[in-house]
């Protein structure tokens, strides 16, 4: 019998980009910031880095090889961006095995436990930082720096740089200063930017950040909508309730601090967690952005970012609801499938 | 001018340029013919004639078996051999009628007699289209003449003649407006007779300069047409789609054009029109595009129909190697052949062979919501939606969630990057959906 034809239903070809592809390219765009991070707090946050992303990999392989026995065992590289992505929420000087417990949560109980790549509900990063956190918050908000690591003054302009002390980070400071209070004195904002602060090992550095943020852009794998949104509400909101009034140092400092960037340009954006409907994504990150400014100001706490987007990840289900678009051509009373 | 164009659509690989810049060959069939009596929307044609009859080129050899159909004459001089069922393009088989070519391809008295259509009534034209069997040749196989009487003629405000020519591969809508540009615009004039209020628009995209152009001098002093840019994108020439493009009207799955003032034609079709009318030929040729990495000569050829796609593509020089994929049609909407014994047909519009199925090189993995498909889709669906409700035969979601609106264009497949097919499974739910209502 001679070799037959393939045949199946239009359409026949296909665009290239696969979720490898996409995977790949958010690793890639984690770079930057990654890099800075082992610039700045020096070789045990490689190790950290490296400890989350191989954890990760790990456990995605042994869940699929053997509970739910899956003939391959390591397919998309997503548990490579989970693992890395956790690894950057975490302090530099946490022990090696916390990235490792993190990972492992995120990726099974996260991930796995609710169906595998796809199908949870929260970020898995962000679910394994916040387990962190609740189990082990004294190593989770230590930023000790390791004076041998850096050259630099550290996040306080005049603040005394001493080996193995934990020290606030800049959101700390600003939080606690009195209203009104110089924002210039007690931080610098240069130092925000470029990443010379104290923080988690990925998020110090803006400009790394929104360079990786630039790649993505630019290879459409994520679009303007959340992150926008997220960004420009929370400044508004900070510009209202920040008790600085126009103070652009301030609101500077507060979008340069903490995980907002991290939190806005990568983990907000997350496929499986955000909305898929345009108008979703909007309302997604509006919310996000008022959250943020809430938790920011009125809680304890002066970091926000990553309670916001796991609370906000519930909520997808409802804002896909009622954000759905409107078929082409179809009109309000004509609502529905038929439009007859 | 501003161009036109609509939301979402993709950017596919065009592979035009394989076979544009080469002139249209004309086909003379050497085989016999195969003419289906379904070669259109509406009740099969009937054959009128029997078994070892002599017919003429151009004669009518099936008669329009009900209001909607279409007769169909035959393209060559010959004997009906026999009335048998026969493979078509998309798998089924249909009564078909085979002549035998005798080579002398002998008019019927009166073909290809010029005629002054100006002189002509409206109801004259519109009998004159449906007698020639004319059907809209973009791929649904309308009869033409339906589209052109709409209930309120006044109401029709544009004409518009699609040469977007969206789908990859395809040229013969580019050769022919560049070969025929003076017979497209004449047939527009025809159906500009018909609608007194309407203006015409020939829309092209901007990825044919030379069309544009050419069309464009043509049209320069005809007061009701003009040309229309309109942005490279698939798809454009869809019918809703490209009735926004030009007018800015938007119009849903269960509205005609008319109800947006607009008649759509493919170009061929409107050629067509002219041959029927100003020539007195009714349509028995077919523009073929030959394409496709497979293919020695990509090439257009000027097909008699009835001619097998095995002859089309022995004269396009074959194949350079065995390809994976035969496809009649476009890479987004056509369909895939298992067998090139099959006819070229009214709504035949190209041949293409490749070496590799681009489908069978990713796997279908899970969906990770990335929103590509929502971004592509150019009826503004959510095919991710959809499709969630397609898997789980959830009949009554997938229609809360507009799933009729879709018009099976492809371009959510094409995008997905867990290589899911969802065009073919929104595809599937909607035939039985539609079966469905049939029943009740």
């Amino acid at each position: 019998m001679k070799e037959l034809y393939n045949v199946s239903a239009s359409p026949h070809v296909r665009s290239g980009v696969t979720t490898r592809s996409i995977m790949r390219d958010v690793a890639l765009a984690l770079i930057p910031a990654s890099a800075m991070g082992v610039y700045r707090f020096g070789f045990r946050a490689f190790l950290v880095l490296l400890s989350a992303v191989v954890a990760a990999i790990l456990s995605e392989f042994l869940w699929n090889r053997f509970v739910i026995k899956k003939k391959q065992g390591f397919t998309e590289c997503s548990a490579l961006v989970t693992g890395l992505l956790l690894g950057m929420n975490l302090p530099a000087s946490v022990p090696l095995w916390m990235p490792i417990i993190g990972s492992a949560f995120a990726i099974i109980v996260a991930k796995e436990f609710f169906g595998g790549l796809g199908q949870n509900f929260m970020n898995p990063a962000l679910a394994g930082r916040v387990f962190l956190m609740i189990c082990f918050a004294g190593r989770m908000t230590a930023f000790t720096v390791d004076k041998a690591a850096d050259g630099f003054d550290l996040f306080m302009n005049g603040a005394s740089a001493v080996d193995g002390i934990s020290s606030a980070t800049p959101l700390a400071v600003i939080k606690n200063l009195e209203a009104g209070a110089d924002v210039c004195g007690a931080v610098s904002l240069k130092d925000m930017f470029f990443g010379f602060t104290g923080g988690v090992i990925g998020e110090t550095s803006a400009l790394c950040i929104l360079i990786g943020a630039a790649y993505l852009l630019v290879r459409k794998v994520i679009n303007l909508r959340i992150p926008a949104a997220y960004i420009l509400t929370f400044a508004v909101f900070m510009l209202i309730f920040g008790g600085h009034g126009l103070d652009m140092t301030y609101l500077a400092c507060q979008l340069c601090g903490g995980g907002l960037m991290l939190g806005a340009w990568f983990m907000a954006t997350d496929y499986v967690t955000s909305p898929i409907t345009k108008l979703g994504q909007i309302v997604f990150g509006i919310l996000l952005g008022l959250l943020t400014g809430v938790i920011r100001l009125f809680s304890n706490s002066a970091e926000g970012v990553s309670y916001a987007i796991i609370f906000c990840n519930l909520l997808v289900p409802f804002i896909e609801r009622f954000t759905m678009p409107r078929a082409f051509g179809t009109v309000k009373a004509k609502k529905g499938g038929a439009a007859k | 001018m501003k161009k036109g164009t609509f939301k979402g659509g993709i950017h596919p690989y065009e592979g035009k340029e394989l076979s544009m810049n080469k002139p249209t060959v004309q086909l003379l069939p050497k085989g016999i013919l195969v003419y289906p009596m379904s070669q259109h929307i509406g009740a099969p044609a009937k054959p009128v004639v029997a078994v070892g009859d002599r017919v003429l080129m151009g004669q009518i050899i099936a008669e329009a078996g009900g209001f909607v159909s279409s007769p169909i004459a035959a393209s060559v001089s010959g004997t009906v051999k026999e009335i048998r069922p026969t493979l078509t393009v998309s798998g089924a088989t249909a009564n078909a009628i085979v002549i035998e070519n005798d080579n002398k391809y002998e008019p019927i008295p009166g073909l290809g007699q010029k005629r002054d259509y100006t002189k002509l009534s409206k109801q004259e034209i519109r009998d004159i289209i449906r007698d020639a069997g004319i059907v809209g040749m973009g791929g649904a196989g309308f009869p033409t003449f339906i589209k052109l009487t709409p209930k309120d003629e006044n109401a029709i405000t544009h004409i518009i003649v699609n040469g977007s020519e969206c789908e990859p591969y395809l040229t013969s809508d580019y050769r022919m407006m560049l070969e025929e540009g003076e017979k497209l615009v004449d047939g527009l004039k025809i159906i500009l007779q018909l609608f007194d209020n309407a203006e015409g628009v020939i829309a092209i995209e901007d990825n044919k300069p030379l069309a544009i152009e050419n069309i464009g001098k043509i049209v320069e002093g005809e007061k009701r047409i003009r040309v229309q840019v309109v942005k490279t994108k698939y798809p454009e020439g869809s019918e809703r789609q490209l009735i926004y493009a030009v007018t800015g009207r938007k119009i849903n799955s269960s509205m005609l054009p008319a109800d947006a003032g607009c008649i759509v034609n493919n170009v061929d079709t409107v050629i067509s029109i002219h041959m029927a009318v100003a020539e007195s030929t009714p349509l028995i040729r077919r523009i073929v595009t030959v394409s496709g990495d497979a293919v020695v000569n990509c090439q257009n050829f000027c097909v008699k129909t009835g001619t097998l796609y095995s002859e089309v593509l022995e004269a396009a020089g074959g194949f350079t190697t065995r390809p994976k994929k035969l496809i009649s049609g476009g890479t987004m909407m056509g369909l895939s052949l298992f067998d090139t014994s099959v006819p070229v047909t009214k709504t035949s519009s190209a041949l293409l062979a490749f070496k590799e199925d681009p489908m069978d090189l990713v796997p279908e993995g899970p969906c990770i919501r990335c929103g590509r498909c929502v971004e592509a889709c150019p009826e503004n669906l959510v095919p991710q939606m959809l499709m969630a409700a397609a898997e789980k035969f959830n009949d009554a979601k997938f229609e809360s969630v507009s799933g009729m609106e879709c018009m099976e264009c492809g371009s959510c497949t094409y995008v997905c990057p867990a290589g899911r097919k969802l065009t073919q499974a929104l595809k599937q739910t909607r035939r039985s959906i539609l079966d469905n209502r049939k029943k009740k």
